[in-house]
């Protein structure tokens, strides 16, 4: 099963774990609907429509109303410390929560005492405590943003906020920036770079390039970066590796975005709705076959 | 006012940040959003001081403290402790700050215009200058930022300082900021 941490940016919202479905333009987690517009549920939502086209049925949540000020996170962190060892996941996505290095430890002792080590993927706030707590490499993918990559690659900054400029400035540098995150060991097993260009990562090398096709508005828009971790997420549960589902997901990022002709005020929302037959031209594209 | 004539505290564009002095101390507090109040208080009351990184020892992941000159430091205190948003601890500098992202990036995409600070994008129609995105970032007010500000014009749009809680929340007020200075211009 696929598991999916996060938060929905309202405070109200309860902590709540369970199997996630598809209402139209809604996620719905045990009866509440929670609207699709970028975060956690912009990943789900892309990562469900996915899931039609692989045939995965079961996507489970955890999630909870948090808008920045950690109180929902922390009970989030907590609840999953107890809960997480009795679970059985295949893949665990940890993505928009307070980046709180000592809760980020807890979580993970918590995860190794599961009884099969879930896949684990890190985005996001859980991905910048990931970082901070100096276990980058036990994770099995990032999927940093060209700004995110950076701050991997700074090995003194607790925050993408506090990215040295030198290290910023190399936005033209990716391969550097990977070498940089490697060597002190701030990089995951695997990183998926999202940018102009999406770069797949293999233990610090390099082994896709996939910059086409491109709509320079994408840049702009709030959520691609979810979504193309939520579409990679479904394809690494439904049994790909991750290097051949990052170079699946990227592409079909791209042929979503691309048909959703969008304005850098498009929504998110337009490109989950593509995603399908987004997903189904990616495949003939590749020449790979469910 | 208070600390206008503390010349040693003037912000010197020559000297790093980074360096540790020993006449400097630091405010710190539960979360962000109370940094950032009490940075928009000692501001107006006309206290030069700077928001910075933590040290090492204090960081927990999404940290803002305030470098203030520690020779007023009860001063400082009680108007803190008056206004109630007393620090949670108030240190000497005694290891090197880091300092916040001051670049930007700009970019035209013709009727649109985006404006990036640190990992946060802001994205404003130009002819009706409304918020028609908001981008990056991954901390968990960012999706709560979006929700409120897109669709508003940027002059009247709630001000992410005011309402953002974490450091992405902080960069995006610093887009905000910049872009309200471009559009001005």
């Amino acid at each position: 099963m696929l598991g999916i941490v996060g938060t929905v940016p309202d405070e109200s919202f309860p902590l709540t774990c369970g199997r996630i479905r598809l209402d139209e333009e809604f996620i719905v987690i045990k009866g509440i609907k929670v609207a699709i517009n970028r975060g956690t549920p912009a990943l789900i939502g892309a990562a469900v429509k996915t899931g039609q086209v692989l045939g995965l049925t079961e996507i489970k949540g955890f999630l909870v109303g948090d808008i920045g000020l950690g109180k929902g996170s922390r009970a989030l962190y907590h609840d999953l410390t107890l809960t997480l060892p009795q679970m059985r996941l295949d893949t665990l996505v940890f993505h928009y929560l307070q980046p709180d290095v000592d809760w980020h430890n807890r979580v993970i002792f918590a995860v190794e005492e599961m009884e099969k080590r879930p896949k684990l993927i890190a985005d996001a706030g859980f991905m910048y405590a990931a970082k901070m707590s100096g276990q980058a490499p036990s994770y099995d993918l990032f999927t940093p943003d060209v700004g995110e990559l950076a701050f991997l690659a700074d090995e003194t900054a607790p925050h993408p906020f506090y990215t040295r400029g030198f290290i910023l400035h190399q936005d033209n540098q990716v391969p550097d920036l990977i070498s940089r995150a490697l060597e002190h060991g701030n990089a995951a097993q695997h990183l998926m770079v999202k940018g102009s260009t999406d770069y797949v990562v293999c233990k610090g090398k390099i082994i896709d390039c996939i910059d086409q096709p491109s709509a320079d508005a994408m840049e702009a828009m709030g959520g691609t970066g979810d979504t193309l971790t939520g579409i990679l997420s479904a394809l690494v549960q439904a049994g790909f590796t991750i290097p051949e589902a990052a170079k699946i997901a990227a592409l079909t990022n791209r042929l979503a975005g691309v048909s959703a002709q969008p304005t850098p005020a498009s929504q998110v929302m337009d490109i989950i709705r593509q995603i399908p037959r987004a997903l189904t031209h990616a495949l003939e594209t590749l020449k790979i076959s469910l | 006012m208070f600390g206008l004539n503390l010349s040693f505290f003037k912000k010197k564009e020559n000297s790093p940040a980074q360096v540790p002095k020993k006449d400097l101390g630091i405010l710190v507090f539960e979360n962000t959003s109370e940094v950032i109040q009490a940075e928009n208080f000692l501001k107006s009351k006309g206290w030069q001081v700077r928001v910075m990184g933590p040290p090492p020892g204090i960081q927990s992941g999404c940290d803002l403290v305030i470098e203030f000159p520690l020779i007023e430091k009860l001063l400082l205190l009680r108007q803190l402790s008056q206004a109630g948003i007393p620090p949670l601890e108030m240190v000497p500098v005694t290891h090197p700050l880091l300092r916040p992202v001051d670049l930007f990036h700009t970019k035209d995409f013709g009727e649109y215009l985006m404006v990036r600070a640190a990992n946060m994008k802001l994205t404003i129609h130009k002819k009706t200058r409304r918020i028609v995105n908001v981008s990056g970032g991954g901390c968990p007010d960012v999706p709560f930022l979006a929700q409120k500000m897109v669709g508003q014009h940027l002059d009247e749009a709630p001000r992410p300082g005011k309402i953002g809680h974490t450091l992405c929340g902080y960069a995006l007020e610093i887009a905000h900021k910049e872009m309200i200075r471009q559009c001005s211009e």
